[in-house]
């Protein structure tokens, strides 16, 4: 059930109105099964993955928290009798049994996440590798369908375990709420990818009805429609028609449809975020924000730290740190020094570690090798704007220009197109022919194309690109006035004239200039299918 | 407390790590100075620094992060 459709509509009115009206302390219940139906309508047989991972994930939890108290208790009664040697003997013996269970959860949810995500492409390499080897035939594809959002609640039931293990927080005790956390459907299409001290501590409590949190939830939610519905949907004819059409549409072509997919990908993407996080807050629940203005980043690190946060935080606190630390990557640095020097020595674990994170965020977004070199492209751009930074400092030392609006102008659009160019693996979902069309803008001079007409043959009219430039100018410029605080803030301290004129103003062009397909369902969001 | 200041001074020779304890918050230190730093630790201390203890809190300023490496030596 898309969040655009109708049917999802008439889903949320009818919760909404039922979850102000039960008792509250059924709140989180009724979200329950709203989770479980609203997954279930995606396919019965998709419940049986979700509830693996729940339970098994919920047991590995519980069995660690188990262990922590008996570490504690036992550690209080002989604090005492012991001598340190004895107390650390019998911590690290407890992290040795507190990891079992954990290897064990997580061998199954990310087990699952990998079979029925990556078991056909694994099969596609093998049968390459063997036709390589002069073998015929090969081995048949299993063709499994996806599970909605696996590669989201999987993380998330990830990252709740590795937290139980190291002590962040004790884990939760109820079966059934931890399957609400797990299963949560506003995020549970695409995240953000919550973390269970974040999410929890709204999920459960009661909440009663709240005026203002319910209109500012609405509002959200219909300025992620306005997003997804006027922008992203009439973006994504003419990005289809460009990229569809390789061998027609190159050169300037590419150029064109590079930059309409920056601007649709971010409106699909954040458009979504913003229906879940004003769902929530219709709810009472908070959940994270994924994005904080990414195409204003003047930098790729810092792009990173912008767009799909939660995303970025999981690689970064469950593959990059603990890769970092781990035994053979500290061996590596000491032997890396020995061998060839300070310099190399520095480098080798944040070279190993990067491009390793790099190739399973890759990975984790689509099981092809275009996001595989989309992944590596990002942390090879990373890496050697790390290596430049001392050519930065003589530069800035040079001429102070830093702080100057033109050159931060030029670092956003430099990150715009650094961006928008590696993404062109996930357009043209196809490596050589990425290499090929990226390529082309630079070797086929068909410059006319953008003034003789030709845009207006990519399935958008003139007043069509009207419509999406004054779209997308508001857009900006409410990223620009959220740096100052909450826009909604701002709105609601308008006079009602004013504040109604706006609210109508973007229902009416939501209603009015909405790419609707049939029976009024919108596209599928470009991040479902992560 | 001077071979970590030396470590951190080599990195960024342009902070004053002695007054600084927003080196997280302000984005002094991002994901790669953290990385360097924990193998110059291992090497220069001998300690290896937790995955659970790369907190904002722990490396906010130079004192912090010495009292971790001191704290974690005393386990030792």
């Amino acid at each position: 059930m898309l969040f655009t459709s109708y049917g999802f509509i008439l889903f949320l009115v009818a919760l909404f109105v039922v979850y102000y009206i039960i008792p509250r302390k059924y709140q989180w219940a009724l979200l329950l099964g709203a989770s479980y139906l609203f997954y279930a309508l995606s396919g019965l047989q998709f419940l049986a993955y979700i509830v693996a991972t729940t339970v098994c994930v919920y047991y590995a939890g519980r069995r660690i928290g188990d262990l922590v108290q008996t570490e504690s208790a036992y550690l209080r009664e002989n604090k005492q009798e012991l001598a340190k040697p004895q107390i650390n003997e019998y911590k690290s013996k407890m992290k040795a049994r507190k990891r079992i269970p954990m290897l064990l959860a997580l061998f199954v949810a990310l087990g699952i996440l990998a079979f029925v995500k990556y078991i056909d492409f694994a099969i596609a390499n093998i049968n390459l590798i063997a036709r390589a080897f002069g073998s015929e035939g090969g081995i048949s594809f299993w063709t499994i369908a996806v599970p909605l959002g696996i590669s989201f609640y999987t993380f998330k039931s990830a990252a709740y375990l590795i937290d139980v293990y190291r002590g962040k927080f004790p884990p939760e005790r109820n079966l059934f709420k931890f399957a609400l956390f797990v299963s949560f459907f506003p995020e549970v299409i695409q995240g953000p990818i919550s973390r269970f001290d974040q999410l929890g501590k709204t999920l459960y409590g009661y909440h009663p009805f709240d005026g203002r949190n319910v209109k500012f939830g609405l509002q959200r939610i219909a300025w992620g429609f306005f997003k997804k519905l006027v922008i992203a949907d009439q973006l994504m004819v003419a990005v289809r028609t460009i990229i569809d059409d390789p061998d027609h549409y190159n050169g300037s072509f590419v150029l064109v449809g590079m930059l309409l997919y920056a601007f649709q990908l971010l409106a699909d993407f954040s458009g979504g975020i913003d229906i879940t996080i004003g769902i929530a807050q219709v709810l009472g629940v908070t959940v994270q924000e994924n994005f904080r203005r990414p195409y204003f980043a003047k930098s790729i690190t810092d792009y990173w730290r912008r767009w799909h946060i939660s995303m970025g935080a999981w690689f970064r606190d469950y593959v990059f740190f603990p890769m970092s630390v781990s035994k053979p990557m500290l061996a590596l640095s000491k032997f890396s020094r020995r061998r060839f020097g300070n310099a190399i020595g520095k480098r080798a674990p944040v070279y190993l570690a990067t491009l390793t994170t790099w190739f399973a965020t890759g990975i984790w977004h689509g099981s092809s090798w275009n996001f595989i070199a989309w992944g590596l492209a990002n942390g090879v751009i990373i890496l050697i704007s790390q290596e430049l930074e001392p050519f930065y400092d003589w530069f800035h030392g040079k001429f102070n220009v830093k702080h100057t609006f033109g050159f931060r102008s030029f670092q956003v659009v430099r990150t715009l197109l650094l961006m928008s160019s590696i993404r062109l693996f996930d357009c043209y979902m196809d490596v050589p022919l990425t290499f090929k069309m990226f390529g082309s803008m630079f070797t086929t001079f068909n410059y006319q194309v953008l003034f003789d007409g030709s845009l207006l043959h990519l399935g958008i009219s003139f007043s069509h690109y009207v419509l999406i430039l004054s779209s997308l100018t508001v857009v900006g410029i409410v990223s620009l006035l959220q740096r100052s605080g909450s826009v909604r803030e701002k709105i609601e301290a308008q006079p009602i004239g004013i504040r109604y004129s706006l609210y109508g103003m973007l229902i009416l062009s939501i209603l009015v200039f909405g790419a609707y397909g049939v029976g009024y369902d919108a596209k599928q969001f470009i991040y479902n299918q992560f | 407390m001077d071979e970590l200041l030396k470590i951190l001074e080599e990195m960024h020779p342009d902070v004053d790590f002695r007054q600084c304890d927003t080196l997280i918050k302000d984005k002094v230190l991002d994901s790669f100075d953290i990385v360097t730093l924990l193998a110059e630790i291992d090497g220069e201390f001998g300690v290896t620094i937790p995955v659970e203890e790369i907190t904002p809190d722990n490396f906010n300023s130079a004192q912090a992060l010495y009292a971790l490496i001191i704290r974690l030596s005393d386990d030792l």
